[in-house]
């Protein structure tokens, strides 16, 4: 065990994957000798050598595109997009060539290996193009995984079974915690399950269910509601492609009643997906509408993101009405 | 066109390739470090009234700059760009250019809008994101944009003007506008597929674009021997049949001769043009960034030694046009204003909570007036957590 903050458990999982796969390479904008603007590939040049991790130019679609010829080949890219704001000229690489390779080929060829990582989310004072969630543009591609951590020990595990998946993953990674989550990490090398739920509260009154940084807000309006004699159940989704329904449907049925949290704005996240799903799984359970606290349907603002955010009291004043309903 | 080129291309029967370096591309200097005027130069259309207020922008460019680092230093705002060195381009772009022509610029070019005379309060009300700043308090600081004064509001997403300049410009020549449009770019941002998509647009519609890169050597961390191994950025121009000149970015006499010769161009004859100014970003990439991390101070020395402005205060000395008074008269007022305006923004309250939800379309739907309204409900139930606004809610 060592105390990591989650860019360390990042860097630690790409370290441990590029030891152990001499196929497997890391790139993108800045991640060679700079080690990333954020520094999750910090020193891994150093260790396996330009050929296994560089910069690549300043171009998002080439970076995933080449990323796909390279997984298709039987190499393992691990592609890093700056921003996840900045992932949208790679879309079409993304949705149509790394989430279709398999399918059009009937499975002649695939992209499997592939796994990209893109740091996600606001609360940084980033304004409209450093703060956007886009898992649910995503999610909306039979193809791809979505995978998002919570902490530094989730980050290190999910990553490590995303890179050995064989299948493209999207891994978001939540900036607003690179530095700010500190945990016990294992140092060797571990595994966490991809479309796994994980309940990280038992309560009885109410399930709320987020993933990443999000997290944090969840636990936080939990903490306000047991005040108030609520016991919440809290759930990390930790994959949102493809979702863990029992683990979700299962708690429901417990409490009652759900509330969904999520960053990116409320309509079409995949909060709605997941509550279109658990009303026909637990309808006759629900005491309540399932609840979503979610961003604005506005772009991210910069000055007012406060107001924008759906902070731990909105998630509690919605506990709150979902509870007395 | 595809037959053309198989009819005019030289036949030969012995397999060769040409050489992907074989397009030589010199470079236009005009004007020395000393404030010399190189033998034989062919200086740009400039009087003293022109040079001078190209002057006083490059002052209040470096002034502007250094505080507002310092002022991102001191945590009274959350991140800053500066353009150390390469503040010719910028400038002496925008003196090229008249004031009908719409400028799309990438971020590090708010010397063309110092010189198409954004007001100091303009700058400071953007920078702290107040309810005066003309974008609302919307984007993080420097993203600065003018309707009036023709600056298209900038976007982070690095590229993305690039193609939008030859639209820009198509509708200029459409409705028989006496105007072009200026688009710079970096060269790390050159190598988006915005870019090559611009370019080649501009070309096939004739649209009087003119493309100017920055080359200022780096991309954040990222040396441009890592970003392109061709003959720099003006070689694509030659590649999509585009005319192109290549100039010393820090030579602010060569820039204004390239965009003066460009804009005229451009507009008679409907065509496109690029330009690539080599300079070097002397400073950190933003207020983020720390450059020891990827370049050595001896680098960063060599290129203190090219500056622009010490560049042209030489030759207005040496013209007569300029005088160490003036010099130390204006540093002095600038730094002062400067100061002052900084102390005047910050005091100026946050954008008012309906403004999360205006402009994201031209009216407010149903459905965000609701959202507005439930937001406002809830932060008169929580005054404290949201100071910015809850004092203003009715
Ligand atoms: C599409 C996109 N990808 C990545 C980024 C992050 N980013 C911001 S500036 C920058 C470097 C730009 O370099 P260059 O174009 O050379 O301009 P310079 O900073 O040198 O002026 C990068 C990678 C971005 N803003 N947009
Ligand atoms: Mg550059």
């Amino acid at each position: 065990m060592a105390q990591m903050n989650l860019l360390q458990a990042i860097n630690n999982a790409l370290d441990i994957a590029m030891a152990e796969n001499d196929s497997a390479v890391c790139f993108g904008e800045d991640v060679g000798h700079f080690g990333g603007v954020f520094r999750a590939t910090s020193g891994l040049q150093e260790k396996y050598g330009k050929t296994r991790c560089f910069n690549t130019p300043l171009v998002e679609q080439g970076i995933i595109g080449f990323a796909n010829g390279l997984a298709a080949q039987g190499s393992t890219p691990i592609a890093e997009i700056q921003f996840a704001d900045y992932i949208f000229p790679a879309f079409d690489q993304i949705v149509n060539e790394s989430a279709k390779f398999r399918y059009r080929s009937g499975n002649e060829f695939n992209v499997g290996k592939l796994t990209i990582r893109t740091p996600y989310g606001g609360g940084i004072a980033g304004g409209l193009y450093h703060s956007q969630s886009p898992e649910a543009y995503f999610a909306h591609t039979p193809g791809l995984k979505i995978v998002v951590p919570r902490n530094p020990y989730q980050a290190k595990g999910l990553l490590l079974a995303s890179i050995r998946d064989d299948n493209p993953v999207v891994f978001f990674e939540p900036k607003r915690l690179y530095r700010a989550s500190v945990g016990e990490v294992p140092t060797e090398d571990y595994q966490l399950p991809i479309g796994k739920a994980e309940v990280v509260q038992q309560g009885s009154d109410i399930t709320l269910l987020a993933w990443g940084a999000q997290m944090e807000i969840i636990e936080k309006a939990a903490e306000m509601a047991k005040k108030d004699g609520i016991s919440c159940e809290i759930i990390d989704l930790r994959t949102i492609l493809p979702w863990d329904v029992e683990t979700v449907a299962s708690s429901v049925m417990k409490t009652g009643r759900l509330l969904i949290s999520q960053e990116a704005p409320l309509t079409a996240g995949f909060a709605s997906e997941i509550a279109a799903t658990i009303q026909s799984e637990c309808f006759l359970h629900l005491e309540s509408p399932i609840a979503r606290v979610c961003g604005l349907d506005t772009p991210y603002p910069l000055a007012l993101e406060k107001e924008h955010a759906a902070d731990h009291l909105k998630v509690y004043e919605a506990i709150k009405n979902s509870v007395n309903y | 066109m595809n037959t053309d080129i198989y009819k005019e291309s030289p036949v030969v029967h012995t397999a060769a390739f040409i050489d992907g370096h074989s397009v030589e591309i010199p470079i236009l200097k005009i004007l020395q470090q000393d404030g010399t005027v190189y033998d034989g130069a062919e200086l740009p259309e400039i009087n003293q009234e022109h040079a001078v207020k190209m002057y006083q922008a490059l002052a209040f460019h470096r002034v502007l700059d250094e505080r507002m680092i310092a002022a991102q230093r001191q945590g009274r705002i959350s991140f800053y760009m500066a353009a150390l060195g390469e503040e010719a381009a910028s400038v002496g772009g925008a003196a090229g250019l008249e004031p009908q022509d719409m400028i799309m610029a990438q971020y590090r070019e708010q010397g063309a809008l110092i010189y198409r005379g954004f007001s100091l309060e303009n700058f400071m009300n953007q920078m702290f994101s107040n309810e005066k700043d003309l974008g609302k308090g919307r984007q993080m600081p420097i993203h600065y944009g003018s309707n009036e004064l023709n600056y298209m509001t900038i976007s982070s997403p690095l590229g993305t003007q690039i193609p939008q300049a030859a639209g820009y410009a198509y509708g200029q020549r459409l409705q028989g506008q006496p105007a072009v449009t200026m688009c710079y770019f970096g060269e790390g941002a050159a190598s988006e597929g915005d870019f090559h998509a611009g370019l080649n647009m501009a070309a096939v519609h004739q649209c009087p674009t003119i493309f100017f890169c920055r080359n200022n050597g780096y991309a954040i961390s990222t040396p441009s021997e890592e970003q392109y191994v061709g003959n720099g950025i003006a070689s694509r121009g030659v590649g999509y049949g585009i005319k192109t000149i290549r100039i010393d970015g820090n030579d602010i006499l060569a820039v204004l001769k390239a965009v003066q010769l460009a804009r005229a161009y451009a507009l008679e004859e409907n065509k496109p043009v690029i330009i690539e100014a080599m300079s070097y970003r002397l400073g950190a990439h933003s207020t983020s960034d720390d450059p020891t991390g990827y370049r050595t101070k001896e680098e960063e020395a060599k290129w203190h030694a090219h500056d622009p402005i010490s560049r042209m205060k030489s030759w207005m000395l040496a013209q007569g046009w300029w005088s160490e008074e003036q010099e130390t008269a204006l540093f002095e007022k600038l730094r002062e204003e400067i100061l002052a305006a900084v102390k005047v923004a910050e005091k100026i309250d946050k954008p008012p909570v309906e403004d999360l939800v205006s402009d994201v379309y031209d009216q407010v739907p149903q459905h965000l007036q609701k959202q507005l309204d439930d937001l406002k409900l809830h932060i008169k139930k929580y005054p404290e957590a949201y100071p910015f606004t809850a004092g203003r809610i009715k």
